[in-house]
């Protein structure tokens, strides 16, 4: 565990210079998969921009909103830089919106934009595993086996490393489909499914879950759940893909028009 | 036409083998149910035990943490040399004179020995909460502070629940996470 770095009179929180080199790092991997399904590299970065742009804006004003009285009597600190007041689901939620309408606007396809995701995806995955690993966040439960490490005062499953560990190895095997994806959508349905997956496997010895009765893990239900959706959805697309879906071109709309417009043009001057 | 359905007998096997393996797991892993009514064991951690400390304040007092139980404490390391910890100073100051009545305390814990120093630093930000020395680092070491500013918001049954290491805090920030407290029963 290792949260912060002094640097002269800087403290660096490195829990969170590693979800910022994540991010960077998962938006290189995903403009080059971009590329790979014919898409623009700079579009498909700039959904995640304006995914993430809009998403903390839509996060700091949901948790204004929860908060009214304390923003109305320091109205500022709705532009202060503090990750504490920002609402999580509010922001994943106008982020997606947003990243969705970018794409549609800048007529990205849906499932290649997806599958050029993919890669991005299993990268910030590892590196949210890492700032648990630097922050001691995201603990396991108390046990005696030889390879438990002692955290906040008990030796714990070391669910920090059983997380990188696991979202490693679906960034190996999505770096391995990446290049035989088709961009039918079904890379980012597997990635997807196989972070739940790992998610309802490493939280079973999660030591800080929030649960519901009888100790049942919410986390845990909501990645079987996902789990379950992509299970269900992979076989529909996959045949989608293969009777010619439109949302599974993996040429961009604005692309396929110009195309289009500069066939028609080429056909009149030869007449 | 589009069905949902699941397409073969093996789509159907697959769901059905991810179903049950998954609510297997989760039937498995269960959280286990809290047997003692003691508590959480102390550590410098959101869900955890604040540890207990006894400090002396700027003018001689002994502040003890466990005797302030039933209250909603905000526990600051700050430094007088530290940028962020002046920032934040006038919010703390504020939204302690709101909600003192209510409940809240806020310990304000340095590390420094120069108390001439502390004492200017107090005057200038006109600060009533009380200031504890920390000269020793004890409470610091039990609180694993790496730098200042460094805060702790504890609830009324002594548990840590929002850690901010860093700063400025916003008031907003402080208003919202002990207003929080505030309205969870005694």
């Amino acid at each position: 565990m290792l949260p912060y770095l002094n640097i002269g009179p800087v403290m660096v929180q490195l829990p969170g210079l590693a979800l910022l080199l994540g991010v960077w790092l998962g938006m290189e991997l995903a403009a080059r998969q971009a590329v790979r399904l014919g898409l623009s590299g700079e579009r498909v970065v700039n959904v995640v921009f304006w995914g993430l742009g809009v998403g903390a804006v839509a996060a700091r004003l949901g948790y204004a909103a929860r908060y009214p009285d304390a923003f109305l009597a320091s109205p500022l600190s709705l532009f202060s830089l503090n990750p504490q007041t920002l609402d999580p689901w509010v922001g994943l939620v106008a982020g997606v919106v947003a990243a969705w309408a970018y794409g549609q606007r800048r007529g990205l396809p849906l499932r290649p934009t997806l599958d050029a995701l993919a890669p991005g995806l299993a990268t910030f995955a590892v590196f949210v595993g890492v700032a648990h690993v630097l922050s001691g966040d995201a603990y396991g439960m108390p046990t005696s086996l030889p390879w438990g490490i002692e955290l906040w005062g008990a030796k714990r499953h070391p669910t920090q490393f059983y997380e990188v560990l696991l979202t490693t190895g679906v960034l190996a095997w999505v770096g391995e489909q990446g290049r035989k994806a088709r961009g039918d959508g079904t890379l980012f349905l597997s990635t997807v499914g196989l972070l739940a997956a790992v998610r309802l496997f490493v939280e079973g010895f999660r030591g800080d879950s929030v649960t519901l009765s009888y100790g049942i893990r919410v986390a845990q239900v909501v990645a079987w759940v996902v789990l379950l959706a992509v299970v269900w959805l992979y076989p529909f697309w996959r045949a989608q893909a293969s009777e010619g879906h439109p949302t599974t071109s993996a040429a961009p709309r604005g692309a396929a028009s110009r195309r289009k417009a500069r066939g028609a043009k080429t056909r009149r001057k030869s007449r | 036409m589009l069905t949902f359905a699941p397409r073969s007998r093996t789509h159907w096997a697959l769901l059905a083998v991810v179903a049950l393996v998954g609510l297997g797991w989760m039937a498995l892993t269960r959280a286990p149910v809290e047997k003692t009514t003691a508590g959480p064991p102390p550590a410098p951690k959101q869900g955890f035990s604040a540890p207990d400390f006894t400090l002396q304040t700027l003018d001689g007092q002994q502040i003890t943490l466990h005797a302030l139980r039933g209250k909603v404490v905000v526990i600051n390391f700050w430094a007088t040399w530290c940028s962020p910890c002046k920032a934040e100073m006038p919010a703390m100051q504020q939204v302690y004179e709101a909600y003192r009545t209510q409940g809240l305390e806020i310990l304000a814990i340095t590390v420094e020995r120069d108390t001439a120093a502390i004492e200017a630093f107090v005057q200038q930000y006109g600060l009533t909460f009380p200031i504890l020395l920390d000269s020793e680092t004890m409470a610091a070491r039990q609180y694993q502070v790496h730098g200042t500013p460094t805060t702790f918001f504890v609830d009324r049954q002594g548990v840590i629940r929002w850690v901010v290491v860093g700063g400025p805090m916003s008031e907003g920030l402080l208003r919202s996470k002990v207003e929080t407290l505030l309205k969870e029963a005694p």
